[in-house]
């Protein structure tokens, strides 16, 4: 059903009538959905627009702004139906001019509205990210509790498919260096609601790095997660998958290959455990030293830059808090220190792949296929 | 105004009648220096009214400003006050222009050159000192510095260091009060020199397409740090570059007519949308207290416009020649004045610096216990409460 609404507003223009069709559709499916299967599924893109909603109809100062995210319902429709329902004083389509919009999310935050600034990537807030840092994570601070920033920044972060260097890059490592933000990368559909839903009420400047590729997956969702009151604690990360021989952490798209790289390893008898960060600052590090305490080895996974990624604040916290108990060198992976190639084979070079976190937990397990020799 | 009032609990009583002496609210009518200078509006007149009291009060808070800054020169000189020191005097008309005519709900944001529009917003001379020296009584608890003083309740946002930023948060907070339905304005305040950042234009194109309460106020000094206006600006007409969104172009160095063009803008703020206010002002000071100001421009510029246009100088005489006060009483006004600030330093002085704890206080609003390192994390560590 979605798709085709969808569809028909990728093909046509949106104008007066069709929009109206387009709702009563969107009415119709929403109403429909959750009880049409007997398990309860639910897309990344759904989660995000029904918290919008959610927390749009429950505080009246929460408003959403940026490129698109009106009329047009959303460049990725994330923010669909979102204008019908609550106007255009709430949905504020902005101009193309980043450094102006963030600026003014934060001024408006500044006097006490709870602004969501959607950048279309965040490849694109790095001409706001003066707003970002200086205007909104620093303000607290400075004026020692008198101005508190109650902002949400939000919009898909890392590589999508074929979109070349200057829309791929990932900000995890930038932004959760700074103190005063708080950085939150979900992973399924219930992290999506909840981490939203949490970053919108938190009183401080979030950071909120979606993944593009991730917008179109169905989760299994419950109805504890559908409550309009469901809310995740930012700083906890999930242990996704048990395990007790080789601990894997990862964040975003990630997750799910790490996922699946535990199951070619459990055929082989390593039994992995996955850890979702959910939130990249807070750090959730008693959740990843306590397993490491457990299974005695780490592999990091991230999609960004290998160099001061946040596989190496990982790699050093477990080094100053749990060094005994480490059995084997703390193993990265992340992205290839390049930026990032358009043809599809040397694309697929540039970001880690499933055979890459098996390989990688072989190596830390000792059971490696013997290393390929260096320059 | 509350400069006047908040500062008189330093006061000791004096015999002299004169700062006792209340007085009158009738009306006088005076003249701005030039007449108004407009970009696409109708610019208002150049009899502007005012009050015995009124005039009194500019004349006292901007004596209060001068010598708060002349003082903090003597203090960054003597090692007290660190890093950045930027210093408004020169520029007080701008300050006390502004607050006439507006409410303490309207909102004024500006840059780094704040000390003296924090004080107009209600600021006291102690909090602004301790904060110069970076001690617990400062208006940010010394952790902010000269360049970071707020005052939220009475609608001052700040002490911005970026240049231009500030102008986008302007439009934001009146973005915020249009949202909210306040009948209020924001003035967002901003130099010569960051009168060419683009995040400027796209917040005035904003301000304008939303109809947003924003008045965009250029305190034209003439400067960028050590660039002179023309140097840096094709056009430095500033008033006239928002294009089709109006300006005025207003004599800084004159209260009455800063008041004036304050009170249009917020009347067509309110309507109309924004409006850029051009102040056509001057600072004596270089741009901070580690340029010596000399090497960009002559020094007979400097003196010249202390002789001909200082604000100061401009209301000593209006009062005087209107018979409100003798010179020995304005001149008695400013030696108290001068003891006033004297004091405020002294008090200052005397506040301790935070205490090392107050390292990771303010991070966030909500740490939910989060833990956060010092230097040597195994050293020092707190939970972020």
């Amino acid at each position: 059903m979605l798709g085709i609404v969808r569809g028909r507003i990728a093909r046509g223009g949106v104008n007066a009538s069709s929009l109206q069709k387009i709702r009563n559709q969107s009415l119709i499916y929403a109403s429909s959905r959750s009880y049409s299967s007997a398990s309860k599924e639910m897309t990344v893109r759904d989660a995000l627009n029904s918290a919008l909603d959610e927390e749009m109809s429950a505080d009246p100062k929460v408003f959403v702004m940026g490129e698109e995210v009106g009329e047009y319902q959303g460049a990725y429709k994330i923010s669909k139906g979102l204008l019908e329902k609550y106007g255009p004083e709430r949905v504020v389509d902005t101009p193309i001019t980043e450094a102006g919009f963030a600026g003014i999310g934060v001024g408006a935050a500044y006097h006490g509205l709870r602004p969501v600034v959607e950048f279309m990537t965040f490849n694109f807030s790095m001409q706001a990210i003066d707003h970002i840092i200086n205007s909104a994570a620093k303000s607290n601070y400075m004026s020692a509790g008198q101005i508190s920033v109650p902002i949400v920044f939000r919009g898909p972060n890392g590589a999508a498919a074929g979109v070349g260097a200057q829309h791929s890059q990932c900000y995890a490592a930038w932004f959760g260096a700074c103190p005063g933000l708080k950085v939150l990368a979900p992973y399924s559909s219930e992290d999506a609601r909840g981490l939203l839903k949490a970053a919108i009420r938190d009183p401080d400047p979030v950071v909120f790095l979606e993944n593009e590729l991730l917008y179109g997956e169905s989760f299994p969702i419950s109805a504890e997660v559908l409550d309009s009151s469901f809310c995740l604690p930012i700083g906890k990360a999930k242990i996704e998958r048990e395990g007790k021989d080789v601990t894997i952490t990862a964040f975003s798209k990630m997750v799910g290959y790490a996922l699946k790289a535990a199951e070619i390893l459990a055929k082989e008898g390593i039994s992995a455990e996955v850890i979702n960060l959910r939130s990249i600052r807070p750090l959730d590090r008693s959740t990843i030293n306590a397993s490491v305490r457990k299974t005695n080895r780490l592999i990091t996974v991230e999609e960004g830059f290998p160099q001061h990624g946040v596989g190496a604040e990982i790699c050093a916290c477990v080094v100053e808090e749990s060094f005994e108990y480490l059995d084997a060198p703390v193993e990265r992976i992340a992205g290839a220190d390049v930026p990032m190639p358009y043809a599809a084979n040397l694309e697929r070079m540039a970001v880690p792949q499933i055979e890459d976190i098996v390989r990688a937990a072989k190596r830390a397990c000792y059971r490696s296929v013997p290393m390929a020799a260096t320059a | 105004m509350a400069l006047t009032h908040r500062s008189s609990n330093l006061l000791k009583p004096l015999s002299a009648a004169v700062l006792r002496r209340t007085f009158s609210t009738d009306t006088i009518t005076v003249e701005t220096s030039v007449p108004f200078t407009s970009h696409n509006c109708s610019p208002p007149p150049r009899t502007v009214e005012t009050t015995p009291a009124e005039m009194m009060s500019f004349f006292r808070d901007m004596a209060t400003m001068r010598r708060m800054e002349i003082a903090a020169d003597s203090l960054y000189k003597a090692k007290l006050i660190r890093g950045f020191c930027h210093l408004y005097d020169g520029q007080e008309a701008v300050a006390i222009g502004m607050e006439a005519a507006i409410t303490s709900k309207d909102c004024i944001i500006t840059a780094y050159r704040d000390h003296c529009l924090f004080l107009a917003r209600g600021g006291t001379l102690v909090e602004t000192f301790a904060e110069l020296m970076g001690r617990k009584d400062g208006c940010s608890k010394g952790k902010g510095g000269s360049m970071h003083f707020y005052k939220k309740e009475s609608g001052f946002y700040g002490g911005h260091g970026i240049v231009g930023a500030q102008v986008p948060l302007g439009c934001g907070l009146a973005f915020a009060q249009k949202y909210s339905k306040e009948e209020h304005v924001t003035f967002a305040m901003y130099g010569d020199g960051a009168a060419n950042q683009g995040q400027l234009f796209e917040a005035l194109n904003m301000a304008a397409l939303w109809d947003l309460p924003a008045i965009l106020v250029c305190e034209n000094n003439h400067y960028g740090m050590g660039t002179a206006e023309w140097r840096a600006a094709k056009s430095y007409a500033y008033y006239k570059r928002g294009d089709y969104v109006p300006g005025l172009k207003v004599d800084g160095m004159d209260a009455f007519a800063v008041k004036q063009a304050c009170k249009f803008a917020k009347e067509h703020a309110l309507k109309n949308g924004p409006i850029i206010l051009e102040m056509d002002t001057y600072r004596y000071h270089g741009h901070s207290m580690s340029d010596p100001g000399s090497t960009y421009r002559k020094r007979d510029e400097v003196t010249g416009v202390r002789q001909e246009r200082d604000p100061l100088e401009r209301i000593r005489k209006l009062i005087l020649s209107h018979d409100l006060a003798t010179e020995k009483e304005l001149k008695d006004t400013e030696k108290e004045i001068r003891k006033e600030v004297d004091e405020a330093i002294a008090k200052a002085k005397e506040s301790p610096m935070p205490d090392p704890s107050e390292l990771f206080d303010n991070v966030y609003v909500k740490g939910f216990g989060v833990e956060v390192f010092g230097a040597d994390r195994k050293e020092v560590k707190s939970v972020l409460p």
